[in-house]
């Protein structure tokens, strides 16, 4: 073992006290000062009805620079006549690596051109993991993700679940893919409240 | 006989719920400062929603005071198995209520004559009159002392008694250093004791409501400023906040003495932690500034330092006395909070070097400064 005595690194940037700042005092006072400063200024905007902080109220406000492309709630595009341009062909339930998409295909003979169609299309919410998937396997351009996410807090994972009526009706606030088309005058009307 | 029972009742009473108000309130004022010191907004999501309709109070987050205390209320009482259960049980208790009882000496207002407020009440009080404390002693400031000094076997017994070493350690912190800054701040206060010539607050505060050269208030901080440092330093090492707060600190020790305590046990430990801000900030006020007086103020009116007076009706004197009381108080309070979110952790070597080597000479020095003052002035 060696027996050479423990010699302290001395840094290039060493801090250098002097007297002034031994004493302590002064030095907390001026950093109260600078605290107490910023408590005051906050304050004053705050009771002059400005907002006295850097925060946004998540929910209600969003950020300035809040990703135009990001994948949020899932919105199922509709025909000219206000059907699902869905075709229930289960693409983008197969594609789902968390397995929430359930379809239930309907026929309609009427309906020549597309035939098949979601009698029930539902999205698992709580396990939705938003990696857009479904929305690239889509042949029909049926479903697509708006910025807005589903703002779905509920105290029971069943109250997490989204039918078709809601995912066709939701009118988002913007659709990077595309213009969302205004809803058809016939077509029937949820009120969301 | 009767009289006397009835006010110190409503003295108690009012005591009391000060103390629990204060408590309460500070927990949000603590947050809420914080957040506007660091630019943030603070706790404002906990509301109370008016039954049967959807109107819900948020009151800038007020709630969320009683949010917390539900959730220790409801929360499993999880008991260590420890070879001293009942000093576990008991040690939250030995830390709340000797905080509560300092405040039977702290005067919260001036003399109260219930017959001049309301004519009808002469029937049960007669003409006499009281001062607005719960009991008037001689030795009021020996008594604080001796109070908030079990607050130290508190927090002792409940890092002994809970079988966990974190807590040992905790409580081993807490005892040396409030054991060493209680006795910076009895040195601190006995400048004050000097000068005022009694230990009773009351006359203390009574000897504040004149003037020095004319025109000061006659403050406790005006005599002795270097001692309200002093005092207000060694109040929040013993108080174990930030920068003091070694005992709980949570990088080394979780929670320190208090580890192994959870719900409203807990709850106490830190309920009592904020009651004592405000027991530190009615007697910085009531040493230091002026207590329940404003400058130039006494039972009987303003008399200004220019000749001027200015008599006030008694009904509005104890008003005035009352509110002005609590409002010093807050703003100390207030002050202390600043503190806490200001200064860094001290260095646990650091903080009873700083209170043997540094904070204690500067109080015998201020001491003895004192001494020879009032010796030169009597003499």
């Amino acid at each position: 073992m060696s027996t050479k005595p423990y010699k302290r690194k001395q840094y290039w940037n060493e801090p250098q006290m002097g007297w002034y700042e031994r004493i302590y005092l002064p030095e907390i006072l001026r950093g109260l000062a600078i605290t107490g400063g910023v408590f005051a200024r906050n304050m004053f905007k705050w009771m002059t009805g400005r907002k006295g902080a850097l925060t946004t109220y998540y929910p209600e406000e969003t950020r300035w620079d809040y990703a135009a492309g990001n994948r949020g709630k899932h919105v199922l595009t509709r025909r000219p006549d206000g059907s699902p341009q869905c075709i229930a062909c289960n693409m983008c339930a197969t594609v789902c690596p968390a397995k929430v998409i359930e379809i239930e295909a309907g026929f309609d003979p009427a309906d020549t051109a597309h035939p098949k169609f979601p009698v029930r299309f539902e999205i698992d919410y709580s396990r939705c993991v938003f990696c857009g998937l479904c929305v690239e396997a889509c042949p029909e351009d049926a479903i697509r993700m708006a910025k807005e996410v589903p703002n779905l807090p509920a105290d029971d994972r069943w109250n997490m679940w989204l039918g078709k009526a809601e995912l066709l009706e939701w009118q988002p606030q913007s659709d990077v893919a595309k213009p969302y088309p205004p809803a058809p005058a016939g077509a029937p009307k949820k009120d969301r409240a | 006989m009767i009289a006397d029972l009835i006010i110190a009742l409503v003295f108690i009473g009012y005591a009391i719920s000060v103390l629990m108000g204060f408590g309460t309130i500070l927990t949000w004022v603590e947050r809420k400062q914080a957040a506007v010191m660091a630019d943030r907004i603070g706790a404002n999501r906990a509301y109370i929603r008016i039954p049967f309709t959807q109107v819900k109070l948020v009151w800038w987050g007020l709630f969320h005071g009683m949010a917390d205390g539900l959730k220790m209320l409801l929360k499993e009482d999880f008991k260590p198995r420890t070879y001293d259960s009942f000093a576990f049980a008991v040690a939250p208790w030995v830390v709340f209520t000797p905080v509560l009882l300092v405040f039977a000496v702290v005067p919260f207002g001036g003399t109260i004559t219930p017959a001049a407020l309301w004519a009808p009440l002469a029937g049960i009080f007669g003409d006499r009159s009281w001062p607005m404390q719960i009991t008037t002693l001689d030795a009021g400031l020996l008594v604080v002392f001796a109070f908030s000094g079990i607050t130290i076997i508190g927090a002792m017994l409940a890092g002994w008694s809970s079988s966990n070493k974190f807590s040992l350690l905790g409580a081993l912190r807490a005892g040396s250093q409030m054991i060493s800054y209680e006795l910076v701040l009895g040195l601190t206060v006995l400048g004050l004791i000097l000068i005022y010539g009694t230990l009773d607050l009351n006359a203390m505060v009574r000897h504040q409501s004149g003037t020095v050269l004319g025109f000061l208030p006659a403050w406790g901080i005006v005599y002795q400023p270097f001692a309200a440092v002093l005092f207000m330093t060694a109040a929040i090492a013993e108080n174990k906040r930030i920068p003091f707060d070694l005992p709980e600190a949570e990088s080394e020790l979780i929670a320190g003495y208090f580890t192994e305590y959870s719900a409203m046990k807990m709850g106490l430990f830190m309920f009592a932690e904020f009651i004592e801000i405000a027991i530190i900030g009615a007697l910085f006020t009531t040493l230091f500034l002026g207590g329940y007086n404003l400058p130039y103020m006494s039972d009987a009116g303003f008399a200004f330092p220019g000749g001027a007076a200015l008599a006030m009706p008694h009904g509005a004197a104890v008003v005035t006395q009352l509110v002005v009381f609590l409002a010093k108080v807050f703003v100390v309070c207030s002050f202390q909070i600043l503190v806490r979110w200001t200064l860094p952790r001290f260095r646990y070597d650091q903080v009873l070097t700083f209170a043997w080597k540094f904070m204690l000479p500067l109080a015998i020095v201020n001491l003895v400064a004192t001494a020879v003052i009032v010796w030169a002035v009597q003499a």
